[in-house]
């Protein structure tokens, strides 16, 4: 029997606001423990939330970049449960009334571009963070209220590439708006897969499964193809999927059971009376949209149509925001587009990959490169002296003032080469006369000394043609 | 120094001619709720640092242009101040101190008032009668076997038996009014959004307000002054201007049109029904137009806000849970079990009863049927109200359908004790003010008559209630402290 595989994800994005959703305790990380707090945070009596009207913007930001329709007169909803990282017993979320419903986005697969759709989106509060240990367990609430937007998407992939796909353009997309870090790895992008498999042309949904504690879009992968076998062996068994959440060991790559639902959870949302029903304008929304970013798929067009970069390359410069603004702002400086992606692509990226950091983390900035791509181009240097020198751009150096001080200033100018080439031609007699009996590797010999003349100096392209005058008058 | 008698105007007037002094007034209040309230039990605790706010006052001088400076005062234990504890009468908070002022709290300290203890209550605002308190019943000055009232009712026994000129109550289907009608003086429970909830130990949030419990209409409107306005804690406080609730107090009420409803006057004690006879014709003879109206919704009221509140009371209570603050529970072994014997321990049965029913209006196989039905009522009922409204200024009816109930009487019947705020909840279902002021007696007990009003025009009501204090004698009696 062949079976056809569901996929639904849900996402959760911290957004990087300077406070918290409904407290103006600062909203950041690392701090001593309960540092960040405040009474609202702590589910102090008497305390009423207000709301951040940041993380609303941020909503709908969010909400435009994923071609969703806004609510206009959205309202928050208390979420009811115990546990000790919930303060209040109830998280401050939206049920009824999401920021935002039915959007899509365009992602690339190897089958083309495909449609997955988004079913809604919502803003709500971040929980604090428990850690146990022998004798006590411990509170910190510098997480609790931090903003989050989830977004849920249409069970719209069939393939664990799919769902990678879909994380992959979501990362993007926020990324490029600017309203969180999106980072998995540091937790401000986190992912609940629902799947389920089903005998192909069965019209009925398979039972779902929630898979958690997963780290990586790589996880994600692995654990939906893991699942995918493990469902089909259990029907093809004569068994039955359970409703249940499993958990992805990455240490094994397989998926094992945390715990079977019974029922439905029941969380009594109601609206939360604390807060006012919100109203959204349509000059807010033109606002928002006037000050969005270009999003990447945008940017790709214009960098592979209008600076004849190719696809690859355009895909690798969008990968984030901070790399596609550097290369906007090199080629807004005079840096040829095509020299300029090269060299983010290989150089910059190679860098950024042997020390295991980001574009941002780095001294590069955009004016040296353009700078010392400016050199390259009026051959001022040649690609090979542009390896010291981006070496030096990466220590925060400034190009020109390097290359002056080096004085890695490439010798093109013929009046002062020929003279050079002549001297060795007369030291060298031995190998003029072996190219003269056709050996043409006598020429590598005296470039080679040519460049040893001039400390590496002079400029490859004049000296051949200059060396070749010379032997063939 | 007894200034039992004494209005907050005539109170100021000595304060700035230096007839007393703040510390004077102060040490008199102290003393005098020292010797009253071992039968009253007005208060939870008592501010040890009042007298050196006081000193502090009389130090800088009375500002002649501020009423409530070295006023004393006090304040409902479920208004949260740093200065002493706050209780909500309850064993869940029977050590907590705040570590921040409530917003009210702040703004009548701001102005010189001192507060001179937080009063009794039922347990997180749940009850009629002080009953459910925790720690101890209010008795009715009237008639120590009678109860004051609930859930207000240490503040509005405070007040009535002259232990202080001014309390805070808080109100959420009846709980300022209420108690104000069994002790004979004025209740006000302003518009919803009026005054800032910030440090209101919530009880049902989209009910609760704040307002003053006072001798006679007048200070009232002083008070409300002080303690109205947007407040940036509380997205819920209104950003209307504030009027100087005063300014027309003595106009009258010649051509205002209120209405009766009929659907308010049923079931009610017959001396009850008389009283309010006396108010109406009391009201026309001053030149106002009384007639019927109809609020025919009014009769889902209880049932409604039952499903309502309780729903909201429920969630807001969640936060009691034994970890950060409040009741623990000793001998827990797991999360669990802390979290059910610091809840069961701690909560009294009324609390628990509420958030049972709460949990059940909210709950997936329910909520349709109890809260989303209860909160289609309360559009209904909003709209009985816009209908009266269009074409009349105020709306009158008893507050309760009886006067004072003897302690312990309606202990064993929690419906019953439901229905004796049938009167006073439609104003919190529709958050529009309403008070509470005595209109007559029966068995030398007061009576007291309810006057609501269009959202934000508590002005309305405090001129026809101010109107009617002029006329009447009612106020002007006091009780015998304990009616022997």
């Amino acid at each position: 029997m062949n079976f056809e595989t569901t996929i639904g994800l849900e996402v959760h994005i911290e957004l990087k606001t300077n406070s918290k959703i409904y407290s103006p305790s600062a909203a950041q990380f690392g701090d001593e423990p309960n540092s960040n707090t405040n009474v609202i945070d702590w589910g102090y009596p008497g305390t009423l939330p207000v709301v951040n009207k940041q993380v609303v913007a941020d909503g709908i930001t969010a909400a435009l970049a994923l071609h969703a329709k806004i609510e206009r007169h959205p309202h928050f909803d208390r979420k009811n449960y115990f546990y000790p990282d919930n303060p209040k017993g109830y998280q401050v979320t939206q049920n009824d009334t999401p920021t935002a419903r039915d959007g899509w986005i365009e992602v690339d697969t190897k089958n083309g571009k495909k449609k997955i759709g988004i079913e809604e989106m919502h803003i709500e509060e971040d929980a604090g963070k428990n850690t146990h240990e022998q004798k006590y367990s411990y509170v910190d609430l510098n997480r609790q209220g931090t903003p989050l937007i989830e977004i849920v998407s249409k069970p719209d992939m069939s393939t664990p590439q799919q769902a990678y796909d879909y994380l992959e353009g979501l990362r993007q997309r926020i990324q490029f708006t600017g309203i969180s870090d999106v980072k998995m790895e540091e937790g401000s992008m986190r992912v609940d897969v629902n799947v389920s498999i089903r005998p192909i042309g069965s019209k009925k949904l398979g039972q779902k499964v929630e898979l958690k504690n997963l780290n990586s879009f790589n996880y994600v992968k692995k654990a939906l193809e893991y699942e995918e076998q493990r469902q089909q062996q259990v029907l093809m068994a004569g068994g039955e999927i359970n409703s249940e959440t499993r958990r992805f060991d990455e240490t094994n790559g397989k998926t094992e059971l945390m715990r079977v639902k019974e029922g439905k959870d029941d969380y009594r949302y109601f609206p939360e009376p604390d807060l006012p029903t919100l109203s959204i304008s349509d000059e807010w929304i033109d606002e928002l949209k006037d000050s969005m970013p270009e999003m990447p798929a945008k940017r790709r067009d214009r960098y592979v149509n209008q600076l004849g970069v190719t696809d690859y390359d355009a895909m690798v410069i969008t990968q984030t925001k901070e790399m596609s603004d550097f290369y906007d702002k090199m080629v807004e400086l005079g840096a040829d587009p095509k020299l300029a992606a090269n060299y983010l692509q290989d150089n910059v990226n190679a860098y950024l990959n042997d020390n295991q950091t980001n574009l941002e983390d780095t001294k590069i900035t955009p004016e040296a490169m353009a700078t010392m791509i400016k050199m390259i181009m009026d051959d001022t240097i040649s690609s090979k002296m542009a390896k010291k020198v981006f070496k030096a751009v990466t220590k925060g150096k400034d190009p020109k003032q390097f290359v002056e001080e080096k004085g890695l200033v490439q010798l093109s100018d013929p009046k002062k080469l020929q003279p050079i080439i002549d001297g060795v031609l007369n030291d060298n007699q031995q190998s003029v006369d072996d190219y003269h009996n056709g050996k043409d590797r006598a020429v590598g010999y005296l470039v080679g000394q040519i460049m040893k003349q001039t400390h590496g100096q002079a400029n490859p392209q004049v000296v051949n043609k200059l060396l070749k005058g010379s032997l063939d008058k | 120094m007894n200034y039992l008698n004494k209005d907050l105007n005539s109170l100021h007037q000595m304060l700035v001619n230096k007839e007393i002094s703040a510390v004077d007034l102060v040490k008199g209040t102290l003393s005098n709720i020292k010797d009253t309230d071992q039968e009253i039990e007005a208060f939870n605790n008592l501010n040890d640092r009042a007298l050196e706010d006081a000193k502090a006052v009389d130090a800088r001088g009375i500002d002649a242009n501020n009423i409530l400076d070295g006023i004393p005062l006090a304040l409902k234990d479920n208004i949260v101040t740093k200065e002493l504890p706050t209780t909500a009468s309850s064993n869940m908070l029977k050590n907590f101190t705040s570590i921040y002022d409530a917003t009210v709290a702040k703004k009548l300290s701001d102005l010189g008032s001192i507060n001179v203890g937080k009063t009794n209550m039922d347990e997180f605002a749940m009850g009629s009668s002080t009953e459910n308190s925790a720690f101890k019943t209010t008795h009715n000055p009237w008639d120590y076997s009678k109860v004051p009232g609930g859930s207000s009712g240490g503040s509005a026994a405070a007040v009535a038996s002259g232990e202080v000129p001014v309390a805070l109550g808080s109100d959420t289907g009846g709980s300022i009014r209420q108690p104000a009608s069994f002790t004979g003086i004025v209740g006000m429970k302003p518009t919803y959004g009026r005054v800032s909830r910030w440090g209101l130990i919530a009880m049902a949030s989209s009910f609760d307000q704040i307002g003053p419990l006072t001798k006679n209409v007048f200070d009232n409107a002083l008070v409300l002054n002080a303690i109205s306005g947007h407040d940036d804690h509380d997205s819920t406080s209104s950003e209307k201007e504030v009027p100087d609730f005063t300014e027309h107090i003595q106009d009258g009420v010649k051509g205002m049109k209120i209405g009766i409803p009929k659907e308010y006057v049923n079931k009610l004690a017959p001396d009850v029904s008389e009283a309010i006879q006396n108010a109406a014709e009391t009201f026309k003879k001053l030149g106002a137009q009384v007639d019927w109206v109809s609020m025919p919704n009014s009769k889902y009221g209880v049932t409604a806000y039952n499903a309502l509140q309780t729903a909201e009371a429920s969630s807001n209570l969640e936060r009691f849970d034994g970890i950060r603050y409040g009741y623990r529970a000793s001998d827990a072994k797991t999360l669990d079990e802390l979290y059910i014997k610091s809840r069961s321990e701690g909560f009294g049965d009324e609390v628990k009863r509420r958030i049972m029913l709460g949990t059940l209006s909210l709950s997936y196989d329910n909520v349709d049927k109890y809260y989303k039905q209860a909160a289609k009522i309360r559009t209904l009922i909003i709209n009985d109200f816009k209908k009266v409204f269009a074409d009349h200024d105020l709306i009158l009816s008893p507050t309760s359908r009886v006067t004072a109930f003897t302690i312990g009487v309606e202990d064993q019947d929690p419906i019953e004790m439901y229905m004796n705020d049938i009167l006073t909840i439609p104003a919190n279902m529709a958050g529009v003010p309403a008070m509470s002021q005595i209109a007559g007696f029966s068995n030398s007990l007061p009576i007291g008559m309810q006057l609501m009003g269009k959202p934000f025009d508590e002005s309305t009501i405090y001129k026809a209630g101010y109107a009617f204090e002029q006329n009447t004698d009612f106020h002007k009696q006091t009780p015998k402290m304990g009616g022997k």
